[in-house]
């Protein structure tokens, strides 16, 4: 679809230098949301046979951060965001396969947007870890 | 005759194969001889009975906002993460299985562009099964955190 490819174009320019180092990549747009992937080397891995935390809970922010810019976007609204806490939930240690992570905004009200985000492997159905964040919602700097 | 080689013991390959008390300035040498914490550049800075510091260096290719030059907040998790694990050990004096059930961040304010990040973590409960941890990260100052972590190690195995 037309939007999607440029909601697509638009984020792959957005994305941080922090998440190119990782690898991290959107790969798509999911119910409106760009979809992230990210696939396991050297540079992710925690204990032994697993994907570290940190990496994890990194890719999950950047899926819950993506997800309200487009939400912002979609009603033409432009806003500074800044996160003001994140809960993560570590559900299943992530084998070294590939991770993706989607997010969904809950609530973007005038001044604090609620977002959550999931990430799994194989199965969509069976989430390695989920997040939520609360963002708040600056005025743009002049 | 075989000569012993000299210079330092070299390091144990990972944190379960190290031998005596818990060493943390050891433990974050190995963590980071590999994989992501090596990646990140984390390095040991100090410790006490039940906690320990952390270093993250800042570096370009970690930051969040390529404009302002602060550092993204995952690097600052995997940081808080690592330091908050290895309080445990610190507190328990031996490595023990075990894997991050939740780790919750408060964000006080940015990173600044270029210093360091350090992490001083705590564990300040053990039970049977869980471990409960606190963190701050600070750029300089302990006073003037940029943010605030509270989370639970979930032991995964015990010695059969």
């Amino acid at each position: 679809m037309n939007d999607n490819a440029a909601l697509l174009a638009r984020f792959r320019d957005r994305l941080p230098p922090y998440a190119r180092t990782l690898g991290i990549e959107i790969i798509g747009i999911q119910d409106g949301a760009p979809l992230m992937a990210l696939d396991p080397d050297s540079r992710t891995l925690g204990r032994p046979g697993f994907v570290h935390g940190g990496a994890l809970s990194g890719l999950l922010e950047m899926a819950a951060i993506l997800a309200l810019h487009a939400e912002l976007g979609s009603r033409n609204e432009t806003k500074r965001l800044k996160p003001v806490n994140v809960s993560i939930e570590f559900l299943r240690g992530a084998t070294l396969q590939r991770c993706y992570a989607v997010g969904r905004v809950t609530r973007a009200g005038r001044r604090i947007a609620n977002v959550t985000a999931e990430a799994w492997q194989t199965d969509r159905a069976k989430p390695v870890a989920e997040a939520w964040m609360n963002i708040l919602l600056a005025e743009p700097r002049e | 005759m075989d000569i012993p080689a000299s210079g330092p013991a070299a390091l144990p390959p990972t944190i379960d194969a190290m031998t005596g008390p818990f060493n943390p300035e050891m433990a974050i040498r190995i963590m980071s001889g590999h994989g992501h914490g090596g990646f990140i550049g984390l390095t040991y800075h100090a410790h006490g009975p039940d906690w320990v510091e952390i270093a993250l260096p800042w570096r370009a290719d970690l930051v969040g906002d390529e404009a302002s030059g602060v550092l993204a907040s995952g690097p600052i998790i995997s940081l808080l993460d690592n330091a908050t694990s290895l309080s445990v050990w610190t507190r328990k004096k031996r490595f023990v299985p075990q894997a991050t059930l939740d780790l919750r961040i408060d964000y006080l304010r940015a990173a600044k562009p270029g210093e360091t990040v350090i992490a001083h973590a705590e564990c300040y409960a053990t039970k049977r099964s869980m471990s409960f941890v606190r963190a701050i990260a600070h750029d300089g100052d302990p006073s003037d955190p940029i943010a605030h972590a509270a989370g639970i190690f979930m032991r995964t195995a015990w010695p059969s």
